[in-house]
């Protein structure tokens, strides 16, 4: 399975593998939010949160078509479907590698961006710590979509009309967590909850996606 | 260990295509499937492979013994060949790739990415993993497309060795590779279409 893992990797560093297309992605829509309502700051130190978390999700979307849909053209998915490792397991690694080629770049460059909305500054820590605990649910729940997809030409759009909805529990919990850290207040609550979701999807989702996999690949 | 298969009906998209199809494959032997386009070899193969559930009938012995090598070849572009052959060994638990890559002469495309091969030589590199999985049933669906001659011959070659070694080799194929293996025409098994109306909503599923 780490073979798996690092393959996934490797293949996204390469040439054309998209690495990165996320964090551009994400980079370019929060940068355009000022240039959309106005450079005012305190509005801007307002909506950051709630733009941030928006950004980072739809960056994340961007990417998911390619988790399975590549080893499906070339004929990977059926020869790995026969290998020794459980279709859970595999799903399991796919979903990681996306988060480590996706989400936890979003993670680490939120902050920088944050300054760019004006974030108030005890909002770093909660904005970095509600990404870190919200991503890793975003990719599951998208390597679910894309396992659903899969097979499907040009399945993009039909994608995202299938994860955007399962994705909007994490997206109430995680900028809640990330506006009351902004704003000072308590957020534990929140936190907790998001956390709830992404340990429930991860335990819970590789089964589903393994499922529907063994179904789109008779 | 022998793979049986027995009275097994194979559907493609919930229609029946193949009916009553039994044979015994037992270690050190082949079996060639014949029959002609769109008889159903191909779903016949990803059956036994466990890639799809059988209609009707059992396959036995198939459990993690299968190497499953389909018209695609699950190649990445922009791995090198020894990349590719190497994840594949590391899947199924093996380590040693040097094997795989002489007997189907690629050792001088070790380190050229694979996007630059030519067709054959990415069929080489496809037959190649079969080597590195280490499974003792090979599982082959048209292996000889695009291949010229010289690397039919390292082929039949490899499935001999393969063969000698007490694995077994299951394969659909047109081309006489010179191998001592039984054939099993399939066109006789074909499905008449009445069983297929009661599970309608299969195709759907």
């Amino acid at each position: 399975m780490i073979a798996l893992l690092v393959r996934d990797l490797r293949l996204a560093v390469r040439a054309g593998g998209g690495f990165g297309l996320g964090l551009a992605f994400f980079l370019i829509v929060v940068v355009l939010v000022p240039f959309g309502v106005g450079p005012e700051s305190g509005l801007l130190s307002k909506i950051a949160p709630g733009v941030l978390w928006i950004g980072a999700l739809l960056a994340c979307l961007l990417s998911l078509d390619r988790i399975f849909a590549l080893d499906w053209e070339d004929g990977s998915l059926d020869l790995l479907a026969t290998a020794p490792v459980p279709l859970e397991g595999i799903v399991s690694m796919k979903a990681l590698a996306h988060w480590l080629t996706t989400g936890l770049p979003l993670v680490l460059a939120a902050p920088a961006l944050g300054v760019l909305l004006s974030l108030p500054q005890q909002g770093y820590v909660w904005l970095v710590a509600s990404l870190a605990m919200g991503t890793p649910a975003l990719s599951v729940i998208g390597t679910f979509g894309a396992a659903l997809t899969v097979g499907i030409k040009r399945g993009g759009l039909l994608l995202s009309l299938l994860v955007l909805p399962l994705y909007v529990p994490t997206l109430i919990f995680g900028a809640e967590v990330a506006r009351r850290g902004a704003e000072g207040f308590e957020v534990m609550t929140p936190l907790l909850m998001l956390g709830g979701i992404t340990f429930g999807t991860l335990a819970l989702l590789p089964f589903a996606s393994a499922a529907v996999l063994r179904i789109n690949l008779r | 260990m022998d793979l049986i298969v027995s009275d097994l009906t194979v559907a493609r998209g919930g229609v029946p295509v193949l009916e009553g199809v039994s044979f015994v494959l037992t270690s050190g032997a082949a079996l060639v499937l014949r029959g002609p386009n769109g008889a159903g070899k191909t779903t016949l193969l990803r059956t036994v492979a466990g890639l799809q559930p059988p209609m009707v009938g059992t396959v036995s012995g198939a459990e993690d013994r299968i190497a499953y090598a389909a018209h695609a070849d699950g190649i990445k572009q922009v791995l090198t060949v020894a990349e590719n052959l190497s994840l594949w060994a590391d899947v199924f638990g093996q380590s040693d790739v040097e094997p795989a890559l002489a007997a189907f002469n690629l050792g001088d495309l070790r380190d050229r990415a694979a996007g630059s091969l030519s067709a054959g030589q990415k069929r080489r590199l496809g037959l190649a993993r079969l080597m590195v999985t280490g499974r003792p049933v090979w599982v082959l669906d048209e292996p000889t497309v695009s291949l010229d001659v010289a690397s039919v011959a390292l082929f039949a070659d490899a499935v001999r060795a393969h063969l000698a070694a007490g694995g077994s080799a299951l394969m659909a194929t047109h081309i006489d590779l010179g191998l001592e293996a039984e054939v099993l025409d399939v066109t006789p098994h074909k499905a008449v279409l009445s069983t297929a109306i009661e599970d309608f909503d299969e195709a759907f599923l």
